[in-house]
């Protein structure tokens, strides 16, 4: 239990809610417009940044299970479910931003040229199953083996997905739309670096907020059935 | 030499078990062809090289999973799971065997599923069968990994397709690409080294999914 | 061979074992009784190493392959051979004189005759029988026995007895059972579990 208690949560909501507020200022009044998006590149900020999130959950969530499996840690298995979570959530945001920001730049709100996206959409039905697994499984340590061992197939699937996206553009789909990577520099690096901090932090805050709630259940089920 | 010994004896009991029940390949054979002429109402007249192979991949993938579903019928059946998983070799060659097993059925299917595709639909590249067969490897590896986490869930088949179909998309790139690139060398080495990755991965950790 | 202590399980929201404590030393002989429901089969397949407590601990003398275990299903393919069955068995067992093994089992329950049949097609009492060929071929040291007598005739449940008694002291049993009468005599130990 104590391990976790490493920063307390009101703390991490503090820097949360800090660092959000002064990412969507930069966003908003110190990000240069885009030359060729004008104003509505700036979702590429939350994009991307939530876009890196989303993988840092998914692998973190690999490594909790590969800690469950090798070590036998038995928090370990709560802690890679909630990472899972969050990382379906972020990734969740991911296709939302994303086809809000095909739709601004190419009127469409569905690309399959573009790379990020349809992998989001892989992993997505990825890590939905993940949670149909789960939840057809009954909590103990069989749960826990399965959703750990799926878990690592997540984390290789997602480069050989990304391989396989690459590998099947150049074959089905001709590459009209190419996007202009902003030229990272100046306010635009500092805009984006404060965005991706926000973001990270504010998943961390989200998970521990999770694990602890999640933790608080599993002891009061407990202590229901001591008393009964 | 006792592993394979081990893994030998798993898979020549499950063909044993086919070849007695007689369930799993005709019910692959008939699904195949049926799949391929449900195609050919759904597609237009002369499809193009592209969708054509597309719908190869469509029919095989499913026809996999019919019969990556019952793999693990027999053990669940009896739970004979238990009495394997109790035994001193490797539990890895659970896997392997029965992985080895459903490779048998597919290919079988294949055997008789690419030359009807290729008399309905268009005849098929060196490289496309290549691509057929490194993919098998990588279906019935992942795929029987994925069955016998399915069977131990209360949701059971159902879930074997949304657990497989995410993981497989790869494999499906891989194979489209080997049977319709020009250079289909480097879709080919792709499949190789999926195989090669998952393999070793499954190998590493089935052991987790037979046992608490 | 076997201290288990404070053991729970639970599945879910359901406990099915609580603060169980059991010590069964080499040689021994448990029997483990109480009604439907009272958490024996749990037991039994976490004494087997089937399952993973979830509370307290467990320790087990003993590699799994020198574990018998006999459980409600007989654990044998129905579309296999009695022979077919314990031929596989003993090559993942690695019992040595298979071949030797494996008939002498089946002249002693009496399934000689129909060892080339399938054993879908046996009755339940013989494939109660097979169940025990199958748990006693590569000789265990520890023989984890859920409802043997279930579905054994009087002359099937007999030769169990005097299977039982030949055993006895030479390897631990842990058995689980509705007829505790049945096995007195051989009994070192008892374990009433509540319902």
């Amino acid at each position: 239990m104590g391990r976790t208690a490493r920063i307390p949560l009101p703390a991490l909501a503090v820097a949360s809610l800090v660092l959000v507020t002064t990412a969507l200022a930069f966003v908003f009044f110190v990000a240069p417009d885009d030359a060729n998006q004008g104003f509505s590149q700036r979702i590429f900020y939350f994009h991307v940044s939530i876009a890196i999130t989303a993988y840092a959950c998914f692998i973190g969530a690999a490594w909790k299970a590969l800690l469950h499996l090798w070590k036998r840690d038995q928090a370990a298995d709560l802690e890679s479910y909630v990472l899972v979570h969050q990382g379906l959530i972020f990734g969740t945001l991911v296709l939302l931003t994303g086809s809000i920001w095909a739709k601004i730049s190419w009127g469409h709100w569905w690309l399959w040229s573009e790379d990020q996206l349809v992998l989001f959409l892989v992993l997505f039905l990825f890590y939905c199953a993940y949670f149909m697994l789960r939840y057809s499984v009954d909590p103990g340590p069989q749960r826990a083996n399965l959703s750990a061992v799926y878990a690592l197939f997540g984390v290789v699937l997602i480069p050989v997905s990304f391989a396989a996206i690459r590998l099947a553009k150049g074959l089905i789909h001709p590459v009209v739309f190419t996007r202009h990577g902003p030229n990272f520099g100046g306010w635009i690096l500092v805009t984006y670096c404060v965005a991706q901090a926000a973001v990270l932090v504010l998943a961390y805050t989200l998970y521990r907020l999770e694990l602890s709630g999640k933790r608080l259940d599993g002891r009061l089920r407990e202590l229901r059935e001591v008393l009964a | 030499m006792t592993y394979f010994r081990d893994v030998g004896a798993l898979a020549r009991k499950d063909l044993l078990l086919e070849l007695r029940a007689r369930d799993t390949l005709p019910a692959m054979l008939l699904f195949v062809v049926a799949t391929f002429v449900v195609f050919h109402f759904s597609l237009p007249a002369n499809p193009s090289r592209l969708a054509a192979s597309g719908l190869l991949w469509v029919a095989i993938l499913f026809t996999a999973l019919l019969g990556l579903g019952r793999a693990f019928v027999p053990e669940r059946e009896q739970r004979v799971l238990d009495g394997l998983v109790l035994a001193p070799c490797d539990r890895s060659a659970i896997w392997l065997g029965k992985s080895l097993a459903t490779l048998a059925f597919l290919v079988a299917a294949e055997i008789v599923a690419l030359p009807v595709y290729a008399l309905f639909f268009r005849p098929l590249s060196g490289a496309a069968v290549l691509g057929v067969g490194l993919a098998d490897l990588g279906i019935c590896a992942v795929g029987t990994f994925l069955g016998a986490m399915a069977v131990t869930t209360r949701a059971r088949e159902l879930l074997l397709p949304l657990l497989f179909l995410p993981l497989a998309i790869p494999i499906v790139v891989g194979g489209v690409g080997s049977g319709v690139a020009d250079s289909p060398g480097r879709y080919l080495w792709f499949l190789v080294l999926y195989d090669l990755l998952f393999a070793v991965i499954c190998w590493a950790s089935f052991e987790y999914v037979v046992a608490e | 061979m076997l201290t288990a202590r404070r053991l729970g399980k639970r599945y879910g929201e359901k406990r099915v074992l609580r603060g169980i404590d059991l010590e069964l030393p080499r040689g021994g002989f448990l029997v483990v009784t109480g009604p439907n429901g009272a958490g024996k089969t749990t037991l039994l397949r976490i004494c087997a190493g089937l399952a993973q407590p979830t509370q307290g601990t467990i320790e087990r003398d003993v590699s799994r392959g020198q574990v018998g275990f006999l459980g409600h299903d007989p654990l044998v393919y129905r579309e296999l051979t009695a022979l077919e069955n314990l031929e596989l068995y003993g090559r993942l067992y690695r019992v040595a004189e298979r071949r030797e093994q494996v008939g002498m089992l089946l002249e002693r329950f009496g399934l000689w005759e129909a060892r080339h049949d399938r054993v879908g097609s046996y009755s339940r009492g013989m494939t109660q029988r097979l169940a025990l060929c199958r748990v006693l071929l590569h000789e265990p040291e520890l023989l984890v026995f859920d409802e043997p007598y279930s579905a054994l005739d009087e002359a099937g449940a007999e030769l169990l007895d005097t299977q039982l008694a030949e055993l006895r002291g030479e390897k631990t049993f842990l058995l689980a059972t509705h007829d505790p009468a049945r096995v007195d005599a051989l009994a070192s130990g008892r374990l009433a579990l509540a319902a």
